[in-house]
Parts: C-alpha cells; structure tokens; sequence
C-alpha cells in the first residue's frame, strides 16, 4: 500500500530484500560497564572514569540493570533468552574508542530468534529477529576547525560521556519487502521500547540509530544479491524514502547490465542522491574473542519470569485490537503516537470513536502536551462539541488542556456563528473587495474558493462555521 | 641496627609492634638499602618518598597502578603516565598500613623471563649481578633477597612470580585465577594474569597473601577466598606428593636442579609425606605453545588502548592514524611489538579456528590433565626453572630459548592453579626453586608444605656475597 512516501514502486518483476539493524540506547542510571552517571548532554567529559577512559588496568563490570532491560526487550520480541551470553571483544582502533575494542556480543547474544508481527492495512507482517545483544557505545568525535591554522586545518576533540553506555543492538532477518513496512516496523519497535520504559529512543538526539541493508531479487528467487547499507537516517520518513531510492537505483542498475557494489551509503535528505560513504571492499578484521575480564551472563529463570510478568500488551497487539473500531491508519497511528490509551480514555468518557482519534492524531499531536497530562472527561467534551464551537475556541482550549484544573465548559459555551444572515454582508463585502480572484474563480480557478473562505474565516475573528462559510461563498461566487 | 639482608616482615611488624623500632628507622633502613645497593641491582624504577605511619615497607611491581606515582609497566610508551587511582591490591596494601618503598623493574608489560626486555634497562641478580634476576618480576625479587624490601608484590602471568623468585631465592606466590584482583594492573593476559606475593619466607608470603587476596566488585573474575592459615606444621604427616616425570626428568633440567629438587622430595618423605609419581604429557608437551598462542592474543587487544589520545607517549602525526602508528612504533620495545603480531595474527578471521580456538581447546585439556592428577595427590613437585640465573645476554637474541625457560611453570598457569616457589638449595653458587602447584584454592595446602621444607632445608636466602 502506498502512502506517499515516495513514487517509485518497483516493478512487478523485482523484490526487494531489506534487513535492519537497530541501536537502542538504554536509560539506565549508569554506563554498561561502569558506574558513570549515563545522561545526555553533560558538558563534555565529565561523566567520566578510569574506566571508560581505558586507563591502564581499569577493567568492566557489567550493569545488570542493563542485562534485564535488554531480557525484556528480548521477551518483547518474542526471543529465546539464553541461558549463557557472553560478552565479546570487537578490535579496532578509532579516538572514540578508547580500549581500541568495543564490548560486544558475537555467537552468544543474550537474546535471539524472536519475531515482530508488523500490523499493516493488508495483514500482518512477521518480521524475524535474529538477535538482540548488549554492547557499549563509542564516545563521541567532534570535528573542529583548530583557530588561528591555515585554512582547512582540523582538529579532532573527543567527549568520552556517550562511551560505555549502554545500548541494545536488535538485528533483523531479511524479511522485509517493501519501504512501507519498514518504516511501519520501525515505528513499532520504537514504541515497544518506549513503553517498556527501556530508552527514550529519540531519533534527533542518536537515542535510537538504524542502517538498513538493501538488496533486490527477480521475485519469486530466493537468491540473496549484493547488498549496501544506508546509515545515518535520522527520521522514519527518510528512512522509508532512502530504501525506496536505494531499491529503484539497484533495479536501474541491474536492467542497465550493471553490478551493485557492496558499500555503505550515507543518506543525505539534501541530495537527490546517497553517496557513498565508504566501500566494504577492504573489510575489517575485528578480531572477536570472548573478553577474558568478564564472566558469561547465565540468567537466572525466575529474573526472566519476573521480567516477562513486567510487559503489558504490546504496541501491535493494541494496534489489531483497535483497528477492529477505527481505520488500520488510525489504529496505527494512534499506537505508534503513544496517544491510544488517552483515546480508550476519552472514548470510555463519551466521545465519539472516529472523531476522537481525528482529534488526537491531528491537532493534539500538534500542542505537544503529553497525553498524561490529559483528563479524558474535558477532552471528551471538547471532542463532541468540535462541530458547534468556533474553531478558534477549539484550537484554544486544546492548547490549554494539559493545564491543571483545565476546563472545557467556558470553550463550550461559545457558539459558531452560522447564520447566513450574520455572514453573507461580510462575505460580500470580500468578493466586492477582491474582484480579480472572483473573475480568476468563475474562470475555472476553484482552489480560490479556499481564499475567500479564509479571509471571511479571518475577519470573523474564526467564530464562523466555515462549512456555512464554504456553502455560501461557493453561492454568491457563481451568482 | 636492623640488617635489612635478614630481616624478616614477621620480625620486622613484631619489632615495630613492640615498639623496638620505629616505622620511620625501618623505612629509612631500606631506603639506606636501596641507596646502598640499588644502583648495582637496578631492581627499581622509582623510588617513593615515606608516606608516614608505623606500617611495614613494601615494593611494588611497576605494572600495578599506584596512585599519584609513576606506573610504566616498563615501557617507554607509559614513561610519563602517573595513575590518579591506585590498583585494588595496592589500595588494600596502603589500609593495612604498609607503606611504598618504590616501583620495581619489570620486562615491558611484563613480556620476559629476565627483565632484559624493560625500557629502562635490566636488573641484576643480587647472588651474582652479571646473572639475571629472572622476569618478569626481577626487580620485586632482586629487591626481597637484596635486602632492599621486606617484601613485594609480583604478577605472574606465565611464571613471572615463580621464576624470578627461584633465580633469586625467595619465596613466591602465584595465587589460584581469581583469588586477587586485577583492578588497575596493567594488562598482559587477563585470563592468566595474577598478582602474588614475593617474600623471604613461606609466612610472610601468607600473610601479605591474605592482606590482597579476595572479591574485589571491581573486578568480576574475583571469588571469595578461603580464610588464609598462616602455617606453622613442620611436619607433612598425610600429605601425598605427586612427581610429574615430564617435569622433573626431561632434557634441559640442569643437573644441579635436579639434585637439588631431589634431595627436597626426599626431605619431604621424611617429614612425613607420601610420594609417588605421576604424569602431565599433555600438559608439558602443549603448555608453552598453548600459552604463546593465548597470552599474545590476549596482549594484542589489551594493548590496544595505548594510542596516544589520552595518556602516555604520543609522537607526532599528520592524522590519528599516522599518529597512532608513530606513537606505537616509538613506544613499545620488540618484545610487546613481537606479541602483538603473533597475537593479532593468532585472532585474525580464518585463523582463530586453527590457532585461539585450538588453544582455547588444549587449555580445557591441561586443565582436566591437572584435576586428574589432583585426584590422587594434594601437591605436585618440579623444578620451578629448569636452570639457576643465567648471564645476562645469553638468550637476550633467542626469543625462543627465552620462551622455554617458561616450560615448568606455564602448565599450571594455563590451568589456574596456585603455585609457590621455594628456595631448596644452591647449584653453582646459585639459587635453586622448587616449585610447588596444587588444585584451585589450595594456597593453605601449598603453604604448609612449603612452610615444613622450609624450616627443614633452612637455606640461607642472603646472598653469599653480601653476607658480612
């Protein structure tokens, strides 16, 4: 189903081949490996230690805070929890990475072979997990221009707060086809983590990171071609435009008789393109080994049974739930904005189903008040009375209903005008003063019908029902 | 007048306990030692300024961090770092009052059998300064039998503990994996490193054990420890002996100590143990190959982090990775250079297999071939270093003949066993070291039995040339 990501949809005779590999950056209290306070935004280097600077002997111990968010995220998914994990060395040397290895997980992650089922419009969509393993972020590089040197000298500054901290790294079987659901499946994970409380999973702020691996096949083959890897996407809306990109690009390719070379593409929304970032022809040897200063992780079953008695309905389940009273696009919507249980709230308190999602997933997205903050009993009204009250009155009582103590009452009491007889001196009053737009819309130009209701919307202080006002602009127009 | 050559650190804290001696005169008589004899020894790197109290002196090893004084691991490449945090081990040295006579000499990162291979220059054994003290902990032991400390902590990864203290005629631990933690030492081999007392006889060394050992939260490879029995038997009635052919009848074995070796075990029996014979093939055969296959690797990663970015040497370049590679390049002597190759190469993708994996492997077998042997004996006995202190130089060129000096005590290191060094004799003027190895957690049985033979063989540790 397309969605207006993005026209290019591939032909019949090609599929696409997407796998993702998502970071997740946990939120506990401290670092994976250290007792450093794990927040973003400190100024630099000062949530730092002998040991997540790699000071000599310094050794890791692991946050097992960090080891039961990851088994959770793991029962999310629907893993099998292992009942040994061990804890990796992956060798190579970069400033933001102080021990010249990153702890890591290799062949024995703590959780694997799970799934996500993808609620989309057309059913759902079982997506494999492959593993979801612990590991610790780099530190941060920061490029700057060293004042004072000739033009282009650089230098390179490292913040060592981001090093060690926590984060999960969920990795997906290739079971992805189209740009679409990828972007759907994102959202989805993005939620379960939130409301499982284990990251704030904010794109802008690197909380949440993904590549996405994409290759295409004739469909119907089960072969699995050459594959690059798009990084650095920091929205859901690029990501769903880049795979789109990237998947009519290789299908250009291919029909022009060419070959897709193995690299890593950097996507840039600014270009059309995605450049390459850099070739995998000379692949790193990351020299994995078991890290010899940690101990395997052996969960103990009755942590894992507590941790699972922990997780509520998830997202997708609630998304199949409520699509069976709303549209799938609302349902979806409404769970993946985290706005679903003020929705059951509101509709629970009376409001009409339809346009109560209406309202939350258009115009309350847009106050950014938490859904929290919310009672649903005043927003009940104010969803029912939508139709009645001026829309000035309704974008202002929603702006204010995160306020304490807020009531809907006072907005409610306040009535649109719709008496033709009220309007129809200021609508004439406006089609005498705009006579060319008026020729230009008896011409054939009927966009300018959105004008004149605008500027009758306007002069009326928004008090006017603007379906009256569209009725009777389009009437007096074409007398 | 306190004679530092014989004073004991059990004499020492009775005489300053009752109040014979102040903390202050014991301090300065070392440091009259060291000012005395170290020049010729070299067995320190830096000396510390007396921090106070009534505690006994102690050296320490230059791998293991001490804060607010230089720790160079004996590498050019720490030459100028300075720990803001002290070790665990010299954290619990420091609450138990003891004090900080200096930082002893080590190999570079602890890679060596002799201490040729330290940035700053070798020590020299104090029986004989032409000699070697062993590696690569002969500054801790030239040190002990020198007269220049009381005692000392080592660290031993794959005998550097035991063999310097058999080439020196000191008593030494290497403690069972895990016993002592390795919070702020400075990485070798993690999965074998293990930081141990040297001293001059088998009670001191247990009680500086129980001053370090236990579960250290910083390091999580640490486990609670057995209380520690400071011994006092002299006799072995009970005690079963086993004798590793391999290890006590094989070419290379100098026939001094072999003699030397012998005449303890039959001291042994006479005090009351049983002893038999017993077998390690697999052991002996792959040890060494084993060991040179896991230490490298293991180096080659932990030594990764000296990149010039934070601390230590950094030598100039046009970009991190020139940088880097410059900073390595001046930094790390051959010996560090050698095992990073080896090491890196050992873990490269297509080879792990055949090399890490393989030795990983061979590790589980020495380990199984050990508690076998366990089974039947509580103890077992071998040289500790197949030959006394040899010339300095004379392997110097021969990584390889180095590498072999190693033979008897990497087996039981590879294994995770406690093993204790004792003096038994002298072979050309020399010291001789028994070494005795025991299962997991046996650091009580070890000390008893060598506790028995030591007053039974009353070898006299002051070297014969400084004896007045």
């Amino acid at each position: 189903m397309s969605s207006g990501v993005g026209s290019t949809e591939p032909p019949m005779s090609w599929e696409a081949v997407i796998g993702l590999e998502i970071h997740v950056q946990l939120k506990t209290r401290t670092k994976m490996f250290c007792r450093c306070p794990n927040e973003f935004g400190a100024e630099p280097n000062t949530n730092v230690c002998p040991v997540c600077l790699a000071f000599p002997g310094a050794l890791p111990v692991a946050n097992r805070r960090a080891v039961e968010e990851c088994i959770k995220l793991g029962l999310a998914l629907d893993c099998d929890i292992a009942e040994r994990a061990v804890f990796h060395r992956k060798n190579y040397y970069y400033p933001d990475l102080p021990k010249a290895y990153q702890i890591s997980q290799y062949d024995e992650p703590l959780c694997a072979r799970g799934t996500l089922v993808v609620p989309t419009a057309d059913g759902d969509v079982t997506v494999g997990i492959t593993r979801a393993h612990l590991e610790e972020d780099a530190a941060k590089n920061v490029h700057v221009a060293a004042s004072g040197r000739i033009h282009g000298a650089t230098a390179t500054l490292v913040d060592f707060n981001r090093g060690g901290t926590p984060l999960v790294e969920i990795v997906t079987e290739p079971d992805l086809h189209d740009a679409e659901t990828a972007k759907r499946f994102l959202q989805l994970l993005r939620q379960t983590v939130v409301e499982l409380d284990l990251s704030d999973a904010e794109l802008e702020k690197g909380s949440m990171r993904f590549d996405v691996n994409v290759s295409v096949r004739p469909a119907g083959s089960d072969e699995l071609r050459t594959r690059t890897e798009l990084k650095n996407m920091n929205s859901f809306n690029f990501a769903a435009k880049g795979i789109e990109r990237e998947i009519a690009r290789q299908i250009r390719v291919y029909e022009e008789g060419g070959t897709v070379e193995q690299e890593t593409l950097h996507f840039d929304p600014a270009h059309e393109e995605s450049p390459p970032m850099r070739s995998k022809e000379e692949a790193q040897d990351y020299r994995y080994f078991p890290d010899p200063d940690l101990v395997p992780v052996h969960p103990p079953t009755e942590v894992v049974e507590r941790l699972r008695t922990e997780i509520g309905e998830l997202p997708g389940a609630r998304i199949r739930r409520i699509a069976e009273t709303l549209s799938f696009y609302d349902a979806d919507v409404l769970v993946t904005g985290g706005l679903d249980r003020l929705w059951s709230d509101v509709v629970a308190a009376g409001a009409e189903p339809k346009e109560a999602a209406n309202v939350l997933a258009n115009q309350f997205v847009a106050t950014g008040t938490g859904p929290e903050a919310v009672n649903p009993a005043q927003l009940a009204k104010l969803v029912n009375a939508r139709a009645m009250i001026p829309r000035a009155a309704f974008d202002e009582a929603l702006a204010r209903i995160g306020e304490a103590g807020f009531e809907a009452a006072p907005y409610l009491e306040q009535k649109v005008v719709a008496d033709a007889g009220e309007l129809d001196p200021v609508i004439d009053r406006i089609i005498a003063a705009n006579p060319g737009q008026a020729e230009q819309f008896r011409g054939g130009k009927q966009g300018l019908l959105g004008f004149f209701v605008g500027q009758v919307m306007k002069e009326t202080g928004g008090k006017a029902d603007p379906r009256v006002v569209n009725e009777r602009v389009r009437e007096k127009l074409n007398a | 007048m306190i004679d530092t050559l014989t004073l004991t650190a059990e004499e020492a804290w009775r005489l300053v306990d009752a109040r014979e001696v102040s903390g202050a005169e014991l301090f300065a008589a070392y440091r009259a030692a060291i000012d005395e004899r170290d020049d010729e020894l070299h067995a320190f790197l830096h000396v510390a300024d007396d921090p106070g109290g009534d505690g006994l002196p102690i050296a320490i090893k230059d791998v293991i961090g001490t804060q607010g004084v230089p720790t160079t691991a004996g590498s050019k490449i720490l030459e100028s770092y300075v720990p803001v945090f002290d070790a665990t081990v010299a954290a619990r040295c420091k609450s138990h009052g003891l004090r900080l006579l200096g930082k002893t000499n080590t190999d570079e990162f602890a890679m060596g059998s002799s201490t040729e291979n330290s940035a700053f220059g070798p020590s020299r054994n104090p029986w004989d300064p032409t000699r070697v003290p062993g590696g690569s902990g002969g500054g801790s032991a030239a040190a002990v039998s020198g007269g220049l400390a009381p005692w000392a902590l080592g660290s031993d990864t794959g005998g550097s503990i035991k063999q310097p203290s058999a080439l020196c005629g000191n008593v030494g631990l290497r403690p069972t994996y895990g016993t002592v933690s390795r919070y702020g030492v400075v990485a070798f081999a993690s999965s074998l490193d293990q930081v141990g007392p040297v001293a001059k006889t088998v009670r001191d060394c247990a009680f500086l054990y129980s001053i370090i050992a236990g579960r250290d939260e910083n390091d999580s490879t640490t486990v609670d420890v057995p209380a520690v029995e400071l011994p006092d038997a002299e006799d072995l009635k009970g005690l079963r002996i086993g004798v590793p052919k391999e290890m006590n009848e094989r070419e290379g074995i100098e026939p001094g100590v072999t003699a030397a070796v012998l005449e303890a075990i039959e001291l042994a029996e006479s005090l009351g143990a049983e002893v038999g014979e017993c077998s390690l093939p697999r052991s002996v055969e792959y040890g060494v190959a084993c060991y040179y296959l896991v230490a490298p690797a293991e180096a080659s990663s932990n030594l990764g982090r000296y990149d010039g970015v934070r601390y230590g040497l950094r030598s100039d370049g046009e970009d991190f990775r020139t940088m880097l590679m410059n900073t390595r390049h001046d930094g790390f002597g051959d010996e560090p250079k050698r095992r990073i190759m080896i090491g890196t190469y050992a873990l490269s993708s297509g080879y792990y297999d055949a090399y890490y994996g393989t030795a990983q492997k061979v590790r589980t077998v020495i380990r199984r071939e050990h508690a076998a042997v366990f089974e039947s004996f509580d103890v077992i006995v071998s040289p500790t270093s197949p030959t006394v202190a040899f010339k300095i130089g004379e392997k110097a060129d021969n990584p390889l003949a180095m590498y072999l000096n190693d033979l008897l005590t990497i087996p039981s290191c590879m294994a995770g066993l406690p093993g204790l060094n004792i003096p038994c004799g002298l072979s050309e003027g020399l010291p001789v070291g028994l070494q005795l190895i025991g299962p997991q957690f046996s650091e009580n049985i070890l000390f008893r039995t060598g506790h028995a033979l030591e007053r039974a063989l009353g070898f006299d540790g002051v070297p014969a040339r400084l004896r007045s």
